[in-house]
């Protein structure tokens, strides 16, 4: 006769916090969070104590105070008497307006190197290879560099201009290179609507985007009347007038003029001035990033199957039209995501700026602010909460883009 | 019927050998027709391309071959050209020594740098060809020990007591992986804490008649630092970031957490912030009195930031095995350390090399970035001594050109390197 033998009783002992799998994730993640909290114990326990030594604390005050220094490049008023959080503003912007130009530049060298290193013309495709591997392989701190000492080396100063038979002349009457930055014609209203100039623009960018509207509107009449008759209406003039037509009257009613930059004293007067620094940063981010996108570019154009093209040829498509049609529109999927990464790379570079004095961010607040105050914990905390919060906001605007280009699948 | 054919008077028995394509499709003509001027476009472009490039060659060859080599100062190297169209190359002939191995190196001492450099290149020789002998690994094993002495010099007793340390790690490690990884790798790291705290005293404070002459780091510079810096970072980036990734992998949602903000922290900043906190704010961190060498700070900051890079390639690497690998380890009862040693990082690791590589690129590249902190590496020894120099204040290109030559070199064979490896370790059939 089998005795029957009692099931195990479910009975909890030390041994099983590690030899049982369903409790032993639990006890790894407690000695995890002990070690995390000692870890922070310690540390926060040596910062008290660095900081009583120093006679400091934790304090934002400083942010209000005078700067007490200049900004040869800002975007909003500023003067040597403006607060420390104002400089960082002044910061913020130029970092974002060296990042969106770059990014603008960087793309397009990149897809022109990208499409013409695949092109059938050899001596063309070699020369882009060339492009591509010197710009990868070497420090994008050199670049810029390199490019501010051509800015601030090579041009003339503003005393070649003068006199009857210069050394230098302006490009066109309208443009001038010197070693102190770039000189371009500004626009000026004359009689603007608004006293505030920011508004004036504000209108004019209101005027576009509702010529924008106007021109998507006929487009999609103009679809509509294709699909209906068979014959696509000739809009082309009429679209060209929708985008012309208001902003011209709107500037001429504002009395737009152009402010041509001029040789005054020793220095170029009026117009609109661009810092050699930024130039150069500009340049150089936009020449090395572009390499880096041209890769991507290759890498998603070889990413769509041959039969795709030949079928699109055998539909009778021009090479053109291809390209346009069938085969960018697919590579474009590939393309997207690391060319996202490449934007990310292009706006924390763009802290590379202290290295020529281009005053971003870094360079104001991690640089000028952090040395006359001496608060270096709340300035880098500030500024790595700046970074941080704008690399989360591009991927974030970059991936909602990315996931309407996405395949949509079933 | 018969009769018909032998009243054809002749009937070839050979046949004729094929006639030469016409010039136009053979040789030169074709080649040049298909790939230069296959269109009239093309034609345009190539002829563009040609002007391009004659324009460069007309600037750059008479300022490269009229070089000069041998003149002591700017001034003297304009009188020498006499006006002319030249280089001054002299700037790198006479001060090769400081692009190299900084400013502050003592002179008769650069035997101890060249010698951990061909160490390295010996050291590293087996890790990235697999074909030699394994005993070689050896070398490698010894080389951060004998390169810490060589460089830094002092006590020979400080990498003896490090590598006694490994080597008691290692030793239990071996002894106790048998029962659980676990247990091997704390006993490890137990035994070679209490090596390294028993050694501390066989070190001896007074260091300065020591066998080799000791060097501050703060004596470091020139393209020395940028390889110093690159090598380091990236060999301790590498475990740190395999651990990372595993760790965002995990199923313990408090290590998951702690490694996923981790990674898109350091993703998210700027490299040069990150070094901004190792010159200014990580000294508040350590314990007061402590006085924590700016390299040793620099490499601690800079491993981070490649780690959270590594960490995502390994990730990419790990997400990409199929499903099959993992449940096949479970099915074979290997434990989490197992799996993860025989069968995952293997393949996963193989998949990242790539990725891996270029980490590693960009990551050399950046170690330039130091010069911002003031520290003269390479670049900060061309934008603070050598331009405050006054002999060779105004010469700018040929430092520059320098400095592209040296990165260009390694960046390059590094990539040139990963694509060999690829092929190499292409081990599914197509």
């Amino acid at each position: 006769m089998t005795t029957m033998t009692d099931p195990p009783k479910e009975s909890f002992e030390l041994g099983m916090l590690i030899n049982d799998t369903r409790y032993r994730s639990l006890t790894f993640q407690a000695i995890a969070a002990i070690l995390l909290a000692l870890a922070i114990w310690y540390l926060g326990g040596n910062l008290i104590q660095n900081l009583r030594a120093a006679g400091l604390n934790i304090s934002y005050e400083f942010l209000g105070n005078p700067s007490g220094y200049d900004i040869s490049q800002t975007l909003i008023d500023y003067n040597s008497q403006s607060s420390h959080g104002r400089a960082a503003i002044v910061g913020v912007l130029n970092t974002l307006l060296v990042a969106f130009l770059a990014c603008v530049t960087a793309t397009v060298f990149g897809v022109i190197a990208g499409v013409l290193r695949l092109s059938n013309n050899w001596l063309v495709a070699k020369i882009m290879s060339f492009y591509v591997e010197i710009f990868r392989n070497i420090p994008v701190l050199i670049w810029i560099l390199i490019i501010f000492t051509i800015m601030i080396a090579v041009l003339p100063g503003p005393r070649a201009f003068r006199g009857d038979d210069a050394e230098a002349s302006m490009l066109f009457g309208l443009f001038a290179f010197t070693n102190r930055g770039v000189y371009i014609p500004g626009p000026e209203l004359t009689s603007p609507l608004f006293a505030a100039t920011w508004l004036n623009w504000l209108m004019v960018l209101a005027v576009l985007v509702g010529s924008w509207f106007g021109a998507k509107a006929l487009g999609n009449w103009a679809t509509a009347k294709q699909e209906a008759t068979g014959v696509r209406p000739t809009t082309w003039y009429i679209t060209l007038a929708i985008w012309l037509a208001p902003v011209i009257i709107l500037l001429t009613i504002m009395g737009l003029t152009w402010n041509v930059p001029a040789l005054k004293g020793f220095n170029f007067n009026g117009g609109i001035k661009i810092g050699g620094a930024l130039i150069a940063l500009w340049f150089a981010l936009s020449i090395y990033t572009g390499a880096f996108i041209a890769e991507n570019v290759r890498a998603g154009i070889q990413a769509v199957s041959k039969g795709q093209t030949e079928a699109a040829s055998a539909l009778g498509l021009r090479p053109g039209r291809v390209m346009n049609l069938v085969v960018l529109p697919q590579a474009l999927r590939v393309i997207i995501p690391p060319l996202i990464s490449q934007y990310l790379n292009i706006t924390k570079n763009s802290s590379l700026a202290i290295a020529v004095g281009y005053a971003d961010i870094t360079a104001t607040l991690g640089g000028i602010t952090l040395n006359q105050t001496g608060r270096a914990i709340e300035c880098i905390l500030l500024l790595m909460l700046f970074y941080l919060t704008a690399s989360l906001t591009i991927s974030a605007v970059m991936n909602v883009y990315n996931a309407s280009t996405k395949l949509k699948e079933r | 019927m018969a009769d018909q054919t032998t009243n054809i008077a002749f009937v070839r028995t050979e046949s004729i050998p094929p006639s030469p394509p016409p010039a136009s499709e053979m040789g030169l003509v074709k080649w040049l027709k298909e790939n230069l001027f296959s269109s009239w476009a093309n034609g345009i472009l190539t002829i563009v391309a040609l002007y391009v490039i004659f324009v460069v060659l007309r600037g750059t060859m008479p300022w490269i071959f009229n070089g000069v080599w041998d003149t002591s100062s700017l001034a003297e190297c304009r009188e020498a050209l006499n006006g002319a169209t030249g280089a001054c190359f002299s700037v790198l002939s006479e001060r090769w020594h400081q692009f190299l191995y900084g400013i502050a190196y003592p002179g008769d001492q650069y035997w101890r740098p060249n010698l951990a450099f061909l160490w390295m290149a010996a050291a590293v020789a087996p890790v990235l060809f697999f074909d030699l002998p394994r005993k070689l690994l050896i070398i490698t094993a010894l080389f951060p020990f004998g390169a810490y002495w060589l460089i830094w010099g002092g006590s020979i007793m400080v990498p003896l007591v490090a590598l006694a340390g490994v080597v008691a790690g290692g030793i239990a490690y071996t002894r106790l992986n048998k029962s659980s990884f676990a247990a091997g790798f704390f006993s490890a790291i137990l035994a070679a804490f209490v090596v390294w705290w028993l050694g501390g005293y066989l070190i001896p404070e007074d260091q300065s008649n020591s066998l080799l002459q000791p060097v501050p780091s703060r004596d470091l510079g020139g393209f020395m630092l940028n390889m110093m810096l690159g090598i380091t970072c990236v060999s301790l980036s590498i475990p740190l970031g395999i651990v990372l990734a595993l760790g965002r992998q995990s199923d313990m949602p408090l290590i998951r957490w702690l490694c996923v903000i981790f990674i898109e922290f350091i993703r998210g900043v700027p490299l040069i912030t990150l070094l901004f906190v190792a010159s200014v704010m990580l000294a508040f961190l350590f314990p007061p009195g402590s006085n924590v060498d700016l390299f040793l700070r620099v490499v601690i900051m800079i491993t981070m930031f490649s780690a959270a890079y590594i960490a995502e390639v390994i990730r990419g690497g790990l997400a990409a095995l199929p499903k099959g690998q993992y449940e096949g380890a479970d099915s074979l009862g290997l434990d989490y350390a197992q799996a993860m040693q025989l069968i995952i990082l293997p393949q996963a690791l193989k998949i990242s090399i790539p990725g891996i590589v270029n980490v590693a690129v960009g990551l050399f590249k950046d170690t330039t970035l130091v010069s911002v902190i003031s520290m003269f590496d390479i670049v900060g020894f061309i934008r603070g001594p050598l331009s405050a120099a006054t002999e060779w204040n105004g010469v700018y290109w040929e430092p520059y050109l320098f400095a592209c030559l040296m990165f260009f070199v390694v960046c390059y064979g590094i990539s040139q390197y990963s694509q060999w490896l690829e092929r190499r370790l292409a081990t599914d059939h197509r």
